[in-house]
């Protein structure tokens, strides 16, 4: 007797509690997605204990995992802009690149620039890895290109320097004020880190366009929005404020993570 | 409390400490909006891959949810182990029929409700954080305080208990000890040395930042993507028990559980042993 009440009661129970499950969801906490709320600001401060605790546990130089060549089962999947349409871009392909310079400038002692036979020409690095999408896919690919640490000392970096912002020439987003060109930064420890490279060849062919030719930074310990690709100019600079929203990249400026190494 | 005047009443227990009560607490509200982001990030990539990489020219996935256009329309499809179900409604499209929303998981069960994976990352590893701090503060303080020696860890005796316990658990008949029953330690046992260690590192396991560091860790779980399908899998498996246990607080009287977990006061089963700290 007692059984069945507890047993009505329980089932009553359940599905009151159940219901209120339903409800909880909903749009109650689209206001965390305000970046400039405060709530919005607390969560972000994790972002920032998560950048300081890799960066305080992994050494500046450890590599990234490459693979072996048997790993490399699909060709490299493109992502984001896949055909930049400005007009400077195409002009560049127009002509197969042959115009294209890379352009350190900023906080350097001398503002230094490399076409395109002047990067190939320099030493040359190839490596097997792994491309996490901040969607959540990877893709194993071989990049082949040049580090990108030995051009920044004969630019000259200064002591107060502290990011490198990487301009490109995509346009990622097209709005009615004008095309957002895509940006994004790093600090110096990955600018310097000995796997990123200025890659101009996937697996062992020319960098094609849909992944950002002629010149893709690769940054293998971060996932794929700090790999810019169509990249033209490396800016040495001590605060982020003034690119974009100020965030310190395109998808950074729309609420990702500044960092990108989780 | 009307029918308890004509039972015997069991003495009152002070049987959880503020360690377990606050934990708990926290890890509520850690695991809801975990749980909300969670599903949020996976809506950006709504497949599920084995091994290091995602198959887009080979098919390695055991999961996809996804919307496919048909004679009759667009419906929700969802492909697991190769086996394709019509999920619309649920998986792969819902909302109402004249505004029809593609995503994976419907904005119900989302934060944002809407496509918005830098928030939903944002909100998940903060709350990433605090779980992982929080676990930690139950692990030194449960096994100082004794209750992992006490009622999480499972004796033989626990063992040889099972079927009894069984038994009175399909007749809703339980016994309210000092202890946890052999059931309830071998589930807490399992969700907290096996279920939310593992989420935790097949978490972080995804972070390319951890992979070069302890690239260990890709090997042990099978790769980057088995890892994130195996968090996938974890996570089905916390809301199972969340599921099972919010049903067994109700079945159990949960005016007595939910104070036992605010208070830590219990109201143990009539019969058991008195010491002098309980109250009548």
């Amino acid at each position: 007797m007692s059984g069945l009440i507890t047993r009505r009661n329980f089932l009553r129970t359940s599905a009151v509690a159940g219901s209120g499950l339903i409800l909880s969801g909903c749009n109650q906490f689209d206001f965390l997605a305000d970046k400039s709320g405060p709530a919005r600001q607390i969560m972000e401060s994790a972002n920032v204990l998560t950048y300081k605790a890799q960066r305080a546990l992994i050494g500046e130089q450890t590599l990234a995992r490459e693979y072996a060549a048997s790993e490399i089962r699909q060709g490299m999947k493109p992502n984001g802009s896949v055909e930049p349409s400005t007009p400077e871009y195409i002009f560049l392909k127009m002509q197969n690149f042959a115009s294209y310079k890379l352009t350190i400038k900023g906080m350097v002692e001398r503002e230094v620039s490399f076409s395109l036979d002047q990067l190939r020409n320099m030493p040359a690095q190839s490596q097997i890895t792994r491309h996490d999408c901040v969607e959540g896919w990877s893709c194993i690919a071989k990049w082949t290109g040049t580090q990108l640490g030995p051009l920044l000392d004969m630019a000259g970096v200064k002591p107060t320097a502290r990011y490198a912002v990487y301009h490109c020439y995509d346009n990622i987003q097209r709005t009615l004020s004008g095309d957002i060109l895509y940006y994004t930064s790093s600090d110096l420890i990955d600018a310097y880190h000995p796997q990123s490279i200025l890659s101009y060849g996937l697996n062992d062919q020319v960098l094609p366009v849909s992944n950002g030719a002629p010149i893709r930074l690769r940054i293998e310990r971060a996932l794929g929005y700090k790999q810019p690709k169509y990249l033209h100019t490396i800016e040495l600079v001590d605060d982020l404020s003034s690119f974009g929203k100020g965030r310190g990249g395109y998808w950074e400026d729309t609420g990702y993570d500044w960092y990108g190494g989780i | 409390m009307r029918q308890a005047t004509d039972k015997p009443k069991g003495p009152l227990i002070y049987r959880q400490s503020i360690w377990t009560r606050v934990t708990h607490w926290v890890w509520v509200i850690c695991l809801f909006f975990l749980l909300l982001t969670g599903l949020q990030i996976f809506n950006a990539h709504p497949a599920l891959y084995i091994g290091q990489q995602s198959g887009f020219e080979f098919d390695n996935s055991i999961l996809k949810i996804g919307a496919v256009n048909t004679p009759e329309g667009p419906r929700g499809r969802t492909t697991i182990f190769g086996n394709t179900y019509d999920t619309t409604g649920v998986l792969g499209m819902s909302g109402p029929a004249e505004r029809p929303v593609y995503t994976a998981f419907p904005g119900e069960v989302t934060i944002p409700s809407y496509r918005d994976l830098g928030t939903g990352r944002v909100v998940h590893f903060f709350f990433g954080w605090v779980f992982v701090a929080t676990m930690l503060i139950w692990f030194v303080a449960s096994f100082i305080n004794g209750h992992i020696r006490r009622d999480i860890v499972p004796r033989p005796g626990d063992i040889a208990g099972v079927p009894r316990d069984v038994a009175d658990h399909a007749r809703f008949r339980f016994k309210h000890g000092r202890t946890y029953g052999p059931l309830q330690k071998l589930s807490y046992f399992g969700v907290f040395f096996i279920l939310f260690p593992l989420i935790v590192a097949t978490g972080l396991t995804m972070s390319p930042g951890m992979n070069s560091i302890a690239p260990w860790m890709l090997d042990l779980f099978g790769g980057r993507q088995t890892a994130r399908t195996i968090h996938f899998v974890v996570m089905l498996l916390l809301v199972s028990f969340f599921i099972v246990h919010v049903l067994m607080v109700v079945a159990a009287g949960p005016i007595n559980e939910l104070r036992s977990m605010i208070t830590g006061w219990y109201r143990a089963s009539p019969g058991t042993p008195v010491t002098e700290k309980d109250k009548p």
